[in-house]
This record gives C-alpha cells, sequence and structure tokens, in this order.
C-alpha cells in the first residue's frame, strides 16, 4: 500500500502559540504561515513536512486562541491530518470549516512511532501503517460536519447552497 | 421535565425552539458577532460566499486592539482595510485604535445584556459571561458564515457549576481565583462545556471580577462560562429596567454534569507557569525569581481596580532597575477613569511605563516583546511557550497586585508585604 505521509507524533495540549507564534500573525499569506509552522515544537518542522503527512497527538489538540491560521499553517504546509486524543473545540470548529481532515483516536498516540509511514482509510475510519502492521481506529466525523468538509470547507459549502436567512427566533 | 441550565436557556431562544438539552445540535441565531483585527480574514471569507451584505450589519461589533496602533506596514493596510470593509458594509459599532479591547467594549459600551448569544472571532469571548451572557469563541471564517448567513450550529453545552463560599483574604484577587480553579480543572477539564459560577462569593464580586473569572475559563478549555445577572448586574447597568428574571438563570432542578466547591479563604495569591496555565501554586513557591518584565493589561486584568490594586502596591515606592513595568489599560474610558483619580501618576511616578488602551504586548505582536532568556510576570491569561516573543522567553501569570509587588522587587514577590490595605 502506498502510503499517504509520515507520521509526526507530538504531546497533549499543544496550544496556537506552538503551531503558529504570535508574532507571524501580521501576514495572512498562507505560504508565509506554513514557513513557520509547529515552529514552538520543532524548529525545521516547515522544511521536513512532505504532502499527505499527518500530526499524531494526545489530548486537548490546538487548545489556546481562536486563530484560524493555526490551521492554514498546517494545512499549507502539506498537513493532510491531525489525529488526536481529543481537540480544543475552536481548533476543531476551524479545521472543518477550513477543510482539514481532524479525527479523534483514543489509540493512535499508543499504536503508532513518530516517523512511521500511514495511510488514512477514510470510508473505514483508520489509520494503518503502510506495511499494514499497525492499525488505529479513528472516531467518525459527524455527518453534518463531514458534508462540509466533503464540500472542502464551510465557503464552498455555503456557496453551494446559500441557506436562507433565518427566521427571527423572537 | 427536569430544568434546564442557563445555557440551555440561552440557545433554546436564539434557536428559536421552546426547548433544547445538552448534547442537542441547534441552528442558532447570534445577538452579537465581535470581531477584531481578523475582520479583514472575515470580510475576505465574506466575499467569497456570494452575498452582498451582512445579514445584520447591526449585530457586528468590530474592535481594533490587537496590534493598535499598527506595528507594522502589513497591519496599517489590514487596519485601512477594515475601515473600508465597515463603511462600505455599513456597521456602525465599529471601534479604531485606542479605544480599548473587544471585551472590555462589549462591557462598557453595554452593548451585550443578559441572556444574550455572543460569538466572537476570538477565544475569550467567554468574558461576556460576567453579565449572564453566553460568549462562544469561533474561527474567522466560521464568522463570515454567521455574517451571510445570521446563523451558526452550536452543540449546546453540558454544564459545570462552580460554587465559591466565603470572601477573600487580603491582597487575594479574583484572578488568583481563577488560576486556582485552573490549576485543579487543568487545560482541557472544562472543554467544550459551559462553567457556571455561584456561590454566595459572588455578591463580592464586581462585573469587573466576573469578567475575570468568564475570561480565565477559556484557558480550561470552556465553550462558555456564565456569572448569572443578579443584583450586582442591576447596579452596575442601571438604565437595564427590565430586571433579569428566570430566563437567565438556571432552574434549581436543572443538570450540571460536574460540580466543583471552593473555599475563597483557602485561595492564595497564585503564580501560574510556565509554560501552562495549569501549573498555578501559591506565591511563596516562586518567590525571588528575577523578573526583567512585568505586565499590567489584558482582557482578563486591565481594568480599574486592577489598576488600583496596583497603584496601592507602588504608592511611595519604585520600580526596580532590573525591571521594566508595562501597564496598558484595557479601555480609553478606563484610562481616562484611572486619570481621574490620580492612579496613572502614582504608576507613572513608580516608573511604569503607560501603553495605549489595547492588547499590548500579551499576544507577543508589539509593546514589549520578551528576547531569550527573558522573563515576565504578567495579569494576562497565557503562558505559553513564545506567547509573549522568544521561546526562550518564560511567562508568569499573576494578579495586577502580584506583578505591581514584583514589579518593585524586581523578583516574583507575595503582593501581602505590600498591600497593607483593604480595597
Amino acid at each position: 500500500m502506498t502510503s499517504d505521509g509520515r507520521i509526526w507524533k507530538c504531546g497533549d495540549d499543544v496550544n496556537t502559540d506552538l503551531i503558529i507564534p504570535g508574532r507571524y500573525l501580521d501576514n495572512y499569506d498562507p505560504s508565509h504561515l506554513a514557513s513557520h509552522a509547529m515552529e514552538g515544537i520543532d524548529a525545521d518542522f516547515s522544511k521536513r513536512v512532505s504532502p499527505g503527512d499527518v500530526i499524531v497527538a494526545g489530548r486537548n489538540f490546538g487548545c489556546g486562541s481562536s486563530r484560524e491560521q493555526a490551521v492554514t499553517a498546517l494545512r499549507s504546509c502539506g498537513v493532510r491530518a491531525v489525529v488526536a486524543e481529543s481537540f480544543a473545540r475552536i481548533f476543531y470548529r476551524n479545521s472543518i470549516t477550513l477543510g482539514l481532515l481532524v479525527y479523534e483516536s483514543k489509540e493512535a498516540r499508543c499504536v503508532f512511532e513518530d516517523g512511521d509511514e500511514a495511510v488514512i482509510d477514510a470510508a473505514n475510519n483508520f489509520l494503518s501503517s503502510a506495511d499494514g502492521s499497525k492499525k488505529a481506529i479513528l472516531m467518525p466525523i459527524p455527518p453534518r460536519l463531514k458534508e462540509v468538509l466533503d464540500c472542502g470547507g464551510l465557503l464552498p459549502y455555503l456557496k453551494n447552497g446559500m441557506q436562507q436567512p433565518p427566521r427571527n427566533p423572537e | 421535565m427536569s430544568g434546564r441550565t442557563l445555557s440551555e436557556k440561552i440557545l433554546a431562544r436564539t434557536s428559536g425552539v421552546g426547548d433544547v438539552k445538552a448534547g442537542e445540535v441547534v441552528e442558532a441565531c447570534p445577538d452579537i458577532l465581535m470581531s477584531h483585527e481578523n475582520t479583514f480574514l472575515v470580510a475576505k471569507a465574506f466575499s467569497q460566499i456570494g452575498v452582498d451584505r451582512p445579514w445584520a450589519p447591526e449585530k457586528i461589533v468590530v474592535v481594533l486592539d490587537h496590534r493598535a496602533p499598527a506595528n507594522t506596514c502589513q497591519t496599517a493596510t489590514v487596519h485601512a482595510s477594515i475601515r473600508d470593509t465597515v463603511r462600505k458594509m455599513g456597521i456602525s459599532r465599529f471601534y479604531d485604535v485606542g479605544e480599548g479591547i473587544c471585551h472590555q467594549i462589549l462591557m462598557e459600551r453595554k452593548l451585550v445584556r443578559p441572556g444574550q448569544l455572543v460569538v466572537g472571532a476570538d477565544s475569550h469571548t467567554t468574558t461576556a459571561g460576567a453579565v449572564g451572557a453566553f460568549g462562544c469563541g469561533i474561527g474567522a471564517t466560521e464568522m463570515a458564515g454567521v455574517w451571510a448567513t445570521g446563523r451558526i450550529w452550536l452543540k449546546v453545552p453540558e454544564t459545570i457549576r462552580i460554587t465559591i463560599s466565603g470572601h477573600l483574604e487580603k491582597a487575594v484577587f479574583t484572578k488568583d481565583v481563577a488560576l486556582y480553579i485552573a490549576s485543579r480543572l487543568g487545560p482541557s477539564g472544562a472543554d467544550y462545556k459551559c462553567i457556571e459560577f455561584d456561590g454566595i462569593f459572588l455578591l463580592d464580586v464586581s462585573i469587573s471580577g466576573r469578567m475575570v473569572l468568564c475570561n480565565m475559563a477559556a484557558e480550561m478549555g470552556a465553550k462558555a462560562a456564565i456569572a448569572p445577572a443578579d443584583s450586582t448586574f442591576g447596579a452596575w447597568s442601571p438604565e437595564c429596567t427590565v430586571l433579569p428574571g428566570d430566563a437567565c438563570r438556571s432552574d434549581s432542578d436543572a443538570s450540571f454534569c460536574q460540580t466543583m466547591e471552593l473555599t475563597a479563604e483557602d485561595v492564595p495569591p497564585m503564580v501560574s507557569g510556565p509554560h501552562q496555565v495549569e501549573l498555578g501554586r501559591s506565591v511563596e513557591e516562586f518567590e525571588g525569581i528575577d523578573v526583567d518584565q512585568a505586565f499590567i493589561g489584558s482582557c482578563t486584568n486591565g481594568r480599574l481596580e486592577d489598576l488600583i490594586a496596583a497603584s496601592w502596591v507602588l504608592k511611595g515606592n519604585k520600580v526596580a532597575t532590573t525591571c521594566r513595568l508595562l501597564v496598558a489599560p484595557a479601555s480609553r474610558a478606563i484610562l481616562r477613569d484611572a486619570l481621574d483619580m490620580g492612579v496613572i501618576q502614582t504608576i507613572h511616578k513608580a516608573g511604569g511605563v503607560i501603553l495605549p488602551p489595547g492588547c499590548g504586548p500579551c499576544l507577543g505582536a508589539h509593546e514589549g516583546v520578551l528576547g531569550p532568556g527573558e522573563v515576565c510576570v504578567s495579569s494576562s491569561n497565557r503562558n505559553f511557550r513564545g506567547r509573549m516573543g522568544s521561546e526562550d522567553a518564560e511567562i508568569y501569570l499573576a494578579s495586577p497586585a502580584t506583578v505591581a509587588a514584583s514589579a518593585v522587587e524586581g523578583k516574583i514577590a507575595d503582593p501581602r508585604r505590600w498591600l497593607k490595605i483593604d480595597l
């Protein structure tokens, strides 16, 4: 099986200042953000990461700021998916909104090592190693969010079927 | 039917359905849509959706606070673009450079009321809970979706009720209570949940103090945090003629996913870090650590009572020659009041540097960026590695009084030595 990419492992509570520090946020260019992705954890991450790579993390990935540039930085440097034991809520929402695959998995961090070659089986919700020897169950993405992801994010989703303005709840 | 929490009531009303329970997903119609410099991203995303004007421009609040005044040419261009956007979109609630921090503006301009739903493109939107509103952080592109449709999907959260009894000891503040709670709940202890504050202690706590508690709930992962509106709110907002009733508090038989009880007397002056907010312990355990920079300000602790507490410590004293003290009032109105009361003069005389109203150095963009190896004690909300500048700097979080005492000693210091007067 051809792998999607390699696995980058990190721990619990990876915050948005580690993913993209605030001092880089005055420039909104995705390639600029990509060049500083995960700088707080690994200064060379953006040079070493390849398209299709997968981050496997512990609890509360993406905690801290609401900055969606954290998602933009990861997407733009090629990260295909983040698989974490749990996510901070705003990072999770931003990922769906901007079309980055995010999966909860209780076991992925125990099953995989940093540098493993891996494949995401999105149809069956598995993360597997390229040689098939390792496998972790991914929690399915809830259907209404999957719909947004399948469109490529919130903007194409809204563009496709611009919803009618809501009734006044009062 | 069992009772409902305040979150359930607010989300039922704003989604136009009679009743919702924790765990359900609703399409809610927020009362306030707030964003700051990231309005640039909101507007860019909005332009791609295919509608000309926001659904309800009168609900939108835009505040320039994070890099204000502009720190770079790029920021200046972003600010100019936002001014253009608010003009074209008919957004009248626009607050330019120097007016203050978005969360502070929402409160002091009385833009948010009890029982309302606020979505903000900033994680500390939880601060709106200080007046009994449900304030929830989202990203900029998602905000563009709310501009366009007037709606947002939200999962109705479970609620953690934190009941606080008693009164604070001398030189202990709501910031210490917040750091104490964070040390017990941890950085994900309230992930996806609402925190509701309750208990006799709240009667002592001003709207400013409630803002501290609700603001810091974001550091525990909370989706929202609420201190229900009561007589303190009534006194703070006399023009609000409709007193909040049952719609603005949880029912007595509402169900909570977790309860926590604490006694205010048990909370010492706290210091937290580095590099995680939940690493808070009593100040005594950190005393003596050399400090290069002390910062008082931010959406957490840049209000008048914070500056007053600092001025009590600083009166007649000088900031240590090895330390710099930076003070950023959270708004223009706070700066004016602090000037009228002589508080700014006291801080200035002691050697403090007064920064313009806004976020200041909290997010590491300007006005006091830390260099490698530097140590900062800060009244802000995050001590993450690299947050205020260099990856090799260290940030310790504390109350404004502890920060001021540390500035005077040039090392992390116990405010009880310097603050002899009851505030």
